[in-house]
């Protein structure tokens, strides 16, 4: 026997052997950004999903938690060594749309189920979907297109538009130019973890606008937002709830107040799954959850339902019990669409200050029943 | 285009170049001095914006936020000489690189703990809040012009130092014949700590200056710093003027190369490829100058040793 077989056979008794012990564990592995200008996105989605695990009581979820850096590179290493050596059954955890492009294509491959509570690239909406790969938030363009609808609603008639240049930036110009009706006064790409934002704000200046849409998640949207109020550019902003969510809003403090954002959850969005949530979340981390934070929570929510009704050795009929979405989301009503994309409302959302802190308060409702263009082509 | 436009963008890059200028001059002094290359320069650059942002929210006064993060980042700079740095000057450059790259990953993860995972809130002092009309039609944020200000200070502030005190001639003396200063009685172990603090506290200043219109977060110096590389790399290693050319040089080019390229590119494309290829461009343009410099001038344009 050569040394290679004794290696699988020893392999294949561990993973038996571990199998026995305990039938229906199931490991998860969350990668996700906790270092960097993206940390506050993944330290929130990551503390949303503990605070679920809590609550649940549930002992059979084990969580492995590893930071990416924000780098695809290091995340495609996290992944592959949860996958081998903790032998994770789902993943979980990744904020970023080119993280997601290097890692989910690879793990879904190898039968792990990806569960996104974050990044929902078009990439893996369309004829790339899989049926190991669940998105829990939304797919990339969803909320922009909201907000390109907002737009019209506001009257604009020449936006300037700008976002990063990855593949969550170009899904947020495509997302909002498919709804957005005016002229486009502008259109930029800045780069990814950019802090300098002179050059842009000075075409904005230069351009002739009446509004202008970002999409800057995480530290980007404090540098923009701080340069944007000190450059005496006056011009409205519309956005989607990334640029404008509780994780970033402290740091950019008054200069945010007014803008109009769309999201598929807000702070006090009223119903009772909700309201418990925020005052959970406040009571054990003492500060008001994000978007994010609301995503991870639901995310585990929604793994915590399937380990209910399905066993995860049998992967057919978890995915099928993923599938059903029998959980109580905080964001509302909330169902897959054929492609294990959300079917859901998007709301229209006001930054406020309400007791000294500067949060979101909802105004109306952009979309019902929403869904990404991107199923029709995704064959399940 | 108009010429409101292309002024302001002008004003973009040079206030862009004299913050690197902060950076790299104090990783040119120490490199020159010391023949230390410090890959832990952009933690103190950290280091100053967030005693800056913290002391700021503390007090209500930024100026007080801005000599508290110049005093922790010229405090923290002097700690880690005399602790860590001091037993690298006789290794090699791959020692050097290794330790200042694990104090990266020690003070990141130290002002995490202390801060908190979150960017801090740090605002433009009151008085210089708002634009100003410089006439034309050019109008400009009040703060960027007063970072101009500073950078211009802080240039002439340096060259005195260096060229008219008794510390400035240590310091050059220092660059030029180190065992020769230390045989004539000169403490060469303080001149070290004073030099390595000195470069610490510009770029703790850079730090806070930058915070107040940036992201005050763990991790904020590693870009800059790349860039400040860049700077003393196209400048001449050790070369406080080399410095402040490379800087102004780098922030400038790079500015009116995301400025200009798009739209160079949009006379024969349309306009969101022509903005996708800009922007790539764009981003490679500084290198693409470190490298014709390194081709024509391999030590820099103004090298320090001949």
């Amino acid at each position: 026997m050569t040394f290679g077989r004794k290696l699988a056979l020893a392999a294949t008794a561990a993973v038996f052997s571990a199998g026995l012990a305990s039938a229906e564990q199931v490991t998860v592995g969350m990668i996700t950004t906790l270092s960097g200008g993206g940390a506050g996105l993944g330290v929130d989605v990551r503390d949303g999903f503990r605070l679920a695990l809590e609550q649940s009581g549930n002992e059979n979820l084990r969580l492995v938690v590893e930071d990416d850096a924000q780098r695809p590179e290091l995340a495609v290493q996290i992944a592959e060594r949860m996958i081998q050596s903790e032998r994770a059954h789902i993943l979980t955890g990744i904020i970023w749309s080119n993280l997601a492009m290097a890692v989910v294509p690879s793990a879904v491959a190898q039968d792990v189920i990806y569960v996104s509570p974050n990044a929902g690239p078009s990439a893996l909406a369309g004829a790339n979907c899989h049926p190991n790969y669940f998105n829990a938030a939304w797919q990339n363009d969803m909320l922009h297109e909201a907000a390109g609808a907002v737009a019209n609603e506001q009257g604009y008639t020449n936006t300037f538009i700008m976002a990063p240049n990855y593949p969550a930036g170009t899904d947020a110009l495509t997302g909002f130019k498919r709804y957005y009706e005016g002229e486009q006064a502008g259109e930029l790409f800045t780069q990814v973890g950019q802090t300098d934002y002179a050059a842009e704000i000075a075409e904005i200046r230069a351009s002739g606008a009446d509004s202008v849409f970002i999409f800057l998640p995480g530290g980007m949207g404090i540098s923009f937002m701080r340069q944007y109020e000190q450059s005496g550019v006056d011009l409205p902003l519309i956005s989607a709830a990334f640029t404008f969510s509780q994780d970033i809003l402290p740091a950019v403090g008054e200069a945010a107040l007014g803008v109009l954002n769309t999201s598929q959850w807000s702070p006090d969005l009223d119903n009772e799954a909700n309201t418990a949530f925020v005052a959970a979340f406040r009571e054990a981390y003492g500060r008001t959850p994000s978007l994010y934070a609301s995503q991870g929570f639901d995310t585990a929510n929604l793994i915590l339902s399937a380990m209910e009704t399905a066993d995860i050795s049998d992967l057919d009929a978890f995915r099928a019990a993923l599938r059903e979405a029998d959980f109580t989301s905080v964001r509302g009503d909330f169902r897959f669409a054929s492609n294990q994309h959300p079917i859901q409302r998007v709301y229209v959302r006001e930054v406020v200050e309400v007791d000294g802190e500067v949060t979101n308060r909802i105004i109306g409702v952009a979309f019902e029943e929403h869904q990404d263009v991107y199923g029709e082509d995704c064959s399940m | 285009m108009s010429f409101a436009l292309f002024a302001e963008q002008l004003l973009n890059g040079v206030q862009f170049g004299l913050m690197l200028f902060l950076m790299a001059a104090g990783l040119t002094l120490v490199f020159g001095v010391m023949g230390l290359i410090n890959l832990a320069h952009g933690s103190l650059y950290m280091i100053g914006a967030f005693f800056c942002a913290a002391a700021a929210a503390a007090t209500g006064n930024f100026w007080l936020g801005l000599i508290a993060g110049l005093a922790a980042a010229a405090a923290a700079g002097a700690i880690i000489e005399v602790v860590v740095i001091r037993r690298l000057y006789a290794r090699g450059h791959l020692d050097q690189v290794l330790a200042t790259f694990a104090l990266i990953l020690i003070l990141s993860e130290a002002v995490r703990m202390v801060f908190g995972p979150f960017p801090l809130y740090l605002s433009v002092p009151p008085e210089l809040r708002g634009s100003v009309n410089l006439g034309g039609g050019v109008s400009y944020s009040l703060y960027r012009l007063a970072l101009i200000g500073f950078g211009i200070a802080t240039a002439i502030g340096l060259w005195v130092l260096i060229a008219r005190t008794r510390l400035g001639i240590r310091i050059r003396a220092g660059e030029s014949d180190r065992e020769m200063i230390a045989a004539l009685g000169v403490n060469i172990k303080a001149l070290y700590t004073v030099v390595f603090a000195l470069g610490a506290a510009l770029a703790g200043m850079a730090g806070a200056l930058v915070g107040a219109i940036q992201s005050v977060q763990v991790g904020m110096g590693e870009p800059v710093l790349i860039l400040a590389f860049v700077v003393i790399v196209i400048g001449g290693i050790g070369s406080i003027k080399g410095a402040l050319v490379g800087a102004l040089l780098v922030g400038v080019i790079d500015t009116m190369g995301r400025f200009l390229l798009p739209r160079f590119f949009s006379l024969f494309l349309d306009t969101s490829q022509a903005m996708g290829v800009g922007a790539a461009l764009a981003s490679m343009l500084i290198y693409v100058l470190m490298a014709l410099v390194l081709v024509l001038r391999p030590k820099g344009l103004f090298p320090a040793h001949g």
